[in-house]
């Protein structure tokens, strides 16, 4: 069988702003998620606190539980009916930043959790008010001990805006899409697509460990 | 002397159905070192950790520094904790230091933080505490690279930050290699000297005897005996104080002068 990359050269252009896009969303929803899951996280460490912890568990429950597909779709094809028609692009970021607060937050509270019960009694008996604890003791420590967790949280993030692309969004899967239905070309341009993922992943796992490496020098954490 | 800085009237707390504390009445004075012994388990820790509000009591009354910590069983809100916990510098067993500052950041942190202190006189204050301490050479290192007793010193500078009216250390030697026990000790001793009002939870009975005003003795959540380190070494009045000590000393292996005739007679 030959394989013929010319449909994927000559679609660079295509290709390279599709990744653009593809690059964009992703960046829009990892900051939504990570703000959301920061905010979800945190609510669900103290059951006691009953309404917050009840609404961050119901969050985690229907968003971890339902496919993201079907909730991009919810979100494009049903919020019209409720008269909200949001353009597709901030669907895009929408659905993948709510699916992914949710991973995180489970993350977040993972690694507070890990930080030992010693840092907050320290804390708190230099006379700390609790969240002044939390952001210059706990949250500092838990933070160092999220990136791995957060690192595969980012790559299933990447991978995952491929479905955008079923809701009209030019990402690199979308054009990779449009390539293949003029050329034919199926297995080529998928290769090419899977290659830019590669990438894009690789990168972000590299600059993930170089931090992590980076916060943990010094001995310290 | 006669300042009282802590004063306990009845108080009383447990963990669900298992009372830890029971009906426990004590009173501290400014400037006094108090040590507190008593088997594993007897909630000496408890007690302590009561005092600063770090535990809930739920019966019984405890003033600390002119606060009012646990009143009829009733605490005090968090908020109002927190202006007592700056008053009252806590030591732990297993140090607690904040593993991601630096040891001078870890002493500053808290007057910068919560007093508002300027960076620069905040440094000052903490490399003077550094020096007390003898750890000025590390004030820039991060705690990892610490030993166990380097890390007890800092907490301590880092408790005194706070200028508290009195120190609890929480067995602060339980965790040290031997050999490191002799210098967290000697920088106890040197606040004793200086005045500080301490409340320490020990095992160390050598620095009970030599630096105690008061020695305590719990058992079972109760106190079974209070009484100046000389007498309550050498004629304690409790045969539960006796067997404590009896087993205490025979560990060590070292029974300590003046004692031997109480315990070894084993009336």
């Amino acid at each position: 069988m030959d394989l013929d990359f010319s449909p994927v050269w000559d679609g660079w252009r295509a290709l390279a702003s599709g990744t653009l896009i593809t690059l964009e969303i992703t960046a829009a929803a990892l900051v939504l998620g990570c703000v959301l899951g920061l905010l979800i996280g945190l609510g669900r460490l103290n059951p006691k606190r009953r309404l917050i912890y009840g609404f961050c568990t119901t969050y985690l429950t229907l968003v971890r539980g339902t496919p993201l597909l079907v909730q991009l779709f919810i979100l494009f094809f049903g919020l019209p009916h409720f008269g909200i028609q949001l353009p597709a692009y901030v669907c895009g970021i929408f659905g993948l930043g709510i699916y992914s607060a949710a991973y995180v937050s489970e993350i977040v509270r993972g690694s507070i959790q890990s930080v030992e019960k010693g840092q907050m009694e320290a804390a708190r008996s230099l006379g700390l008010p609790y969240k002044m604890a939390m952001r210059k003791v706990v949250l500092p420590q838990a933070f160092v001990r999220m990136i791995p967790a957060l690192g595969n949280e980012f790559i299933a993030l990447i991978k995952n805006s491929a479905l955008v692309s079923l809701l009209t969004i030019a990402d690199v899967m979308h054009e990779g899409e449009k390539i293949i239905s003029v050329s034919y070309r199926s297995l080529e341009v998928y290769l090419a697509i899977a290659f830019i993922y590669l990438v894009l992943t690789g990168t972000t796992t590299l600059i993930l460990r170089r931090t992590e490496k980076m916060l943990r020098a010094d001995g310290r954490v | 002397m006669n300042d009282v800085i802590i004063d306990i009237r009845n108080l009383s707390k447990s963990f669900g159905s298992n009372q830890v504390l029971h009906n426990i009445d004590f009173t501290v004075q400014a400037s006094q070192v108090v040590v507190v012994i008593g088997p594993s388990g007897s909630g000496k820790s408890t007690f302590l950790r009561c005092m600063n509000g770090l535990e809930t009591a739920e019966g019984g009354t405890l003033l600390a520094c002119g606060h009012t910590v646990v009143e009829n069983g009733r605490m005090m809100s968090e908020t109002r904790l927190d202006a007592l916990r700056s008053e009252v510098g806590m030591v732990f067993q297993s140090f607690n230091l904040f593993p991601h500052l630096s040891v001078l950041d870890n002493i500053t942190m808290a007057p910068r933080a919560l007093r508002n202190t300027p960076r620069q006189q905040a440094n000052e204050q903490g490399m003077r505490l550094l020096e007390k301490v003898g750890l000025a050479h590390k004030a820039d290192v991060f705690p990892g690279t610490l030993s166990g007793g380097q890390k007890q010193r800092v907490a301590i500078a880092r408790a005194l930050a706070m200028d508290p009216k009195v120190m609890l250390f929480d067995e602060p030697t339980s965790a040290l290699d031997p050999e490191l026990v002799g210098e967290v000790l000697q920088v106890m001793q040197t606040l004793a000297a200086e005045g500080m009002t301490m409340i320490i939870v020990t095992h160390e009975m050598g620095f009970a005897r030599e630096v105690a005003d008061l020695v305590v003795v719990m058992d079972k959540g109760a106190i079974v005996e209070a009484a100046p380190p000389a007498q309550l070494f050498t004629a304690p009045k409790e045969t539960r104080t006796r067997s404590f000590l009896q087993s205490v000393l025979v560990r060590e292996g070292s029974p300590v002068q003046g004692c031997e005739p109480a315990i070894g007679s084993g009336r």
